[in-house]
């Protein structure tokens, strides 16, 4: 698709990123559930920003914390799970430390969210008039009739047709994409600076995936809000990020630039995960696997939590953990970057058999 | 919508004629009324005569077309024991039981669905789990014990509360003599209320909870949270909406069953409503009002069906729109 021109309109945000102008900041972000037996480690020592107008695509594989950093960060996570340490801030004010009450405000207006399945997200019970009308009046001053006027705009804006006579459907009565465009001008409704999409596209054919992503994109760039993409497919990441933070085992592993990191990976996992992809590189005659599976929360190796299926492992990532390092373009967490005494990288075997 | 209301009446219909030959039945299996109404001196023309007056010479067929033809008409015949025409005695009764019925009825489900809500969303608390806890007793105890234990407590021991009886009456109409117009008759009617509806208020109060916190746990419940909807809006208009559309059902046929039961609260508590007729009734092997009693709760438990049953339609517009459109 149209990979490399995209990439000659974005900025280059990894360069000036800051604190103070970040939409959203996080830093050193952990998060805990205890339990009988101990306490589960979900979430690691994860700091990344998201400049204004930029869209940060997460990966991972399954239970490698992309959502879970979402919903810390909007703080909606199922409890016991809880903020143990680090800090989430919104242009530059603390979020992390707000109590339930305080936050409410926040949800909507500030931060908007998008889950997975359109197919949930509504309540079956209640018009999506009623719906948006109810969001758009908890955030902005305005009376029922001006709520409903402001309504039919975002149903027009997400590409709703004669939303005039689709006010008062139901859920059920709209298709899935129709109901992902619903749910998109619901988390738009109060314009937030800070979208996060969790797998908005998942759940959805392909062909209406590539809508979907496009009306997305959109919206966000007309309002300069910043997106944080959570998703496990590469395809949506390269067609709409602009740059990409990699997770594994609920840490950041990689972050860079959305092009380097797909065609350059940093980090051993990152680049056996772009080998595995179909399509995306060389026809093969089998895909690549990475051997072994990521590991439990409960049973997270020591050192670098990638070591045991490493093939560059040696006995530093063992025992140390390394944090992020810069690379050329990003940063990646993996002693092949150690300025001082790097790792030496071994030669990378095909799978054979 | 109007095809769908249909075929319930038809269903409805079908369970009143079902129900109307038991009630017919009965006259044929407890022996010959006719002995029974004439005494012992009564010679073979009298019976004959009686026989004849009361149709009982017709064929079963013809005699069951009249049974029904008076059914549906409010006409059950003459009560064996009180020679008055059993709608008449019914009716007498009937104020009583509803009044006390609708009262348990709403105690019930005003305080089912506060409690539900609140085990749920409180879950874990102390409050909480003590209702919890005692929602179990409630469950668990048979009503005369309840009722006794209410009378021990609060009429003998505090002295509180009338122990037995309706209390004083006045006249709403000709046919209606409420008791909740005065005090006495607000004071009768709170032990046997809460005896009636105490196992019903359990009942309500645990589904309620399981409903909600299954709601609470779905997708919408969430996203509503991250729309910026505060707690009480979505607690309180989004998932006791959707809590209520499998409540409904059970809180339905409740109330059918509040009224069939409301006989041993009414035992208990010589409340005179047609529970206490009825039992009357099976004492004295009184037909016509026995059968004209079962008709009468057979017909409350169809009616409250076919409510719930358009009930639904109101609040779940997935139904109104499948069945309404096609």
């Amino acid at each position: 698709m149209s990979l490399t021109q995209n990439s000659a309109e974005r900025p280059d945000t990894a360069s000036q990123r800051e604190d103070t102008t970040a939409v959203l900041s996080v830093r050193n972000l952990r998060v805990e559930f205890p339990n009988r037996h101990g306490t589960l480690v979900a979430l690691d020592d994860i700091s990344f920003d998201i400049a204004p107008g930029e869209i940060l695509g997460v990966v991972g594989e399954s239970g490698a914390g992309k959502s879970m950093t979402g919903n810390a960060v909007i703080q909606l996570l199922e409890p016991p799970g809880h903020i143990a340490a680090g800090e989430v801030r919104l242009s530059g004010e603390r979020i992390d430390n707000l109590s339930e009450e305080d936050f409410v405000p926040l949800r909507g207006r500030r931060i908007g969210m998008i889950f997975q399945d359109p197919l949930t997200s509504l309540n079956p019970l209640f018009s999506i008039g009623d719906q948006l009308v109810e969001t758009i009046r908890a955030h902005l001053p305005l009376n029922e009739k001006k709520a409903r006027a402001k309504a039919l705009d975002l149903l027009r804006e997400v590409g709703i047709p004669a939303p005039e006579t689709r006010l008062d459907s139901y859920p059920h009565q709209f298709s899935g994409g129709m109901r992902q465009r619903v749910v998109i001008a619901l988390a738009l409704a109060a314009e937030p600076e800070l979208i996060i999409a969790d797998e908005p596209t998942t759940a959805l054919d392909v062909s209406v995936q590539a809508q979907i992503l496009a009306l997305l994109k959109k919206v966000c760039a007309e309002r300069g809000a910043a997106v944080m993409l959570v998703t496990h497919d590469m395809g949506v990441i390269a067609e709409t990020a602009n740059r990409v933070a990699v997770m594994y085992a609920g840490r950041l592993i990689e972050i860079g630039p959305v092009d380097d990191v797909i065609q350059r990976p940093q980090h051993p996992y990152t680049e056996g995960l772009m080998a595995s992809i179909p399509g995306l590189g060389a026809r093969r005659e089998r895909l690549y696997q990475i051997e072994g599976a990521m590991p439990r929360l409960a049973a997270i190796p020591s050192g670098c939590a990638f070591n045991p299926r490493c093939p560059h492992a040696a006995d530093r990532c063992r025992q140390e953990r390394p944090s992020l390092l810069a690379t050329s373009q990003g940063q990646a967490a993996c002693w092949l970057h150690d300025p001082v005494n790097p790792v030496a990288r071994r030669p990378l075997q095909e799978t054979s058999s | 919508m109007l095809a769908f209301f249909i075929q319930r009446l038809m269903q409805a219909a079908f369970v009143m004629l079902v129900v109307a030959l038991i009630a017919f039945s009965l006259f044929h299996y407890v022996g010959d009324p006719v002995l029974n109404m004439l005494g012992q001196e009564a010679t073979d023309a009298d019976r004959a005569a009686l026989r004849t007056q009361l149709g009982l010479d017709q064929t079963i067929l013809v005699q069951f077309w009249q049974f029904m033809v008076s059914a549906v008409q409010f006409e059950f015949g003459i009560s064996y024991r009180s020679a008055r025409p059993v709608s008449e005695l019914i009716l007498e009764r009937l104020p009583a039981t509803l009044e006390l019925a609708i009262v348990s009825a709403i105690f019930a489900v005003v305080m089912g669905i506060v409690l539900g809500i609140y085990t749920a969303i409180q879950r874990g608390n102390w409050l909480s789990r003590f209702i919890m806890t005692a929602s179990l007793i409630g469950v668990s105890l048979p009503t005369f014990l309840i009722g006794i234990l209410l009378i021990y407590l609060f009429a003998v021991e505090l002295g509180w509360l009338p122990a037995f009886g309706r209390g004083q009456v006045v006249e709403l109409t000709s046919w209606w003599d409420t008791g909740l117009l005065t005090t006495s008759g607000l004071r009768s009617i709170i032990l046997p209320a809460i005896t009636l509806g105490l196992f019903q208020l359990t009942l309500i109060m645990r589904l309620v909870r399981a409903e909600m916190l299954e709601v609470l746990r779905t997708d919408y419940i969430k996203f509503a949270r991250a729309r910026g909807l505060s707690r009480r809006v979505v607690n309180l208009r989004h998932a006791l909406k959707n809590t209520m559309v499998p409540v409904i059902t059970i809180i339905g046929l409740q109330l059918g069953t509040i009224i069939a039961f409301a006989i041993i609260t009414e035992t208990v508590f010589q409340w005179p409503g047609v529970g206490a007729l009825f039992i009357t009734a099976v004492r004295f092997v009184d037909i016509p009002v026995m059968a004209a009693y079962l008709m009468m709760i057979a017909l409350v438990f169809v009616v409250i069906n076919l409510v719930v049953d358009l009930l639904y339609y109101a609040v779940d517009p997935r139904l109104r729109v499948q069945g309404g459109g096609k």
